[in-house]
């Protein structure tokens, strides 16, 4: 089955960031297909590779880049709300005139029309949030 | 259309538990995640509006790993509410027709 992952929550204000992500992972290893997965809201924050937890504590935008690495899978972030919170990859670092990129490998930035192709292309559309 | 929905607030803390509960058909479950598997524990104000809800047909489940990181121990959870772990929340989602988060 193919599923969609919609995540309005970052790392550290909600357990919604560590849910999505376990059941991604489960899905992924009982065989079904991750369309994509949305990053819009505080849930951006995920994306960026600047964090640097503890070494004690998960590192979701690691531990995210590292499932993308190993099944493919699209991890898109909602440009409207990174460009607010400061997520930016190379182009949109350049366009706004900013130092540097931060975001994490195997995320892209791209609008709400990837949300919308999920809900559409996807069997279900999960919403994990606050 | 069978719908899975998924709570994730204690019943203690916010309504979306009993919200659900007043819209839920009887071919539906209701699966309580992160603070929500509050609402799983017995003899709580919670459980007679679940017990309502499963004598209309609608089944309950909840997250084991969610409990377990609350110290809530499965023989707390009420009769007829099934412990499932993230592979069964995936199950949970392929076998209804939708998904619905009580966000």
């Amino acid at each position: 089955m193919k599923f969609a992952i919609q995540i309005n929550e970052g790392p550290f204000t909600h357990q919604a960031a560590d849910t999505a992500y376990q059941f991604t992972k489960a899905a992924l290893e009982n065989g079904h297909e991750i369309f994509r997965v949305f990053f819009y809201h505080d849930g951006v924050n995920n994306g960026t590779m600047y964090g640097v937890p503890p070494i004690d504590d998960r590192n979701v935008s690691a531990i995210w880049s590292e499932l993308a690495e190993k099944y493919d899978l699209d991890l898109v972030v909602c440009v409207a709300a990174a460009q607010r919170r400061g997520i930016m990859d190379e182009d949109e670092s350049k366009r706004h005139g900013k130092g540097a990129a931060n975001i994490a490998p195997k995320f892209r930035i791209s609008g709400l029309g990837q949300l919308i192709e999920a809900g559409i292309e996807a069997d279900r559309l999960l919403v994990f949030g606050d | 259309m069978s719908t899975l929905h998924t709570v994730n607030k204690s019943p203690f803390e916010r309504s979306s538990l009993d919200t659900c509960l007043s819209v839920v058909s009887n071919d539906s479950t209701v699966l309580l995640i992160e603070d929500g598997v509050a609402g799983a524990l017995q003899n709580t104000t919670a459980s007679s509006s679940i017990t309502d809800a499963m004598g209309n047909g609608v089944k309950f489940a909840v997250l084991g790993e969610d409990l377990g990181a609350r110290g809530l121990s499965a023989d707390r959870v009420m009769d007829g509410i099934s412990v499932v772990d993230y592979a069964g929340f995936v199950q949970l989602a392929a076998d209804h027709d939708n998904v619905q988060s009580w966000l």
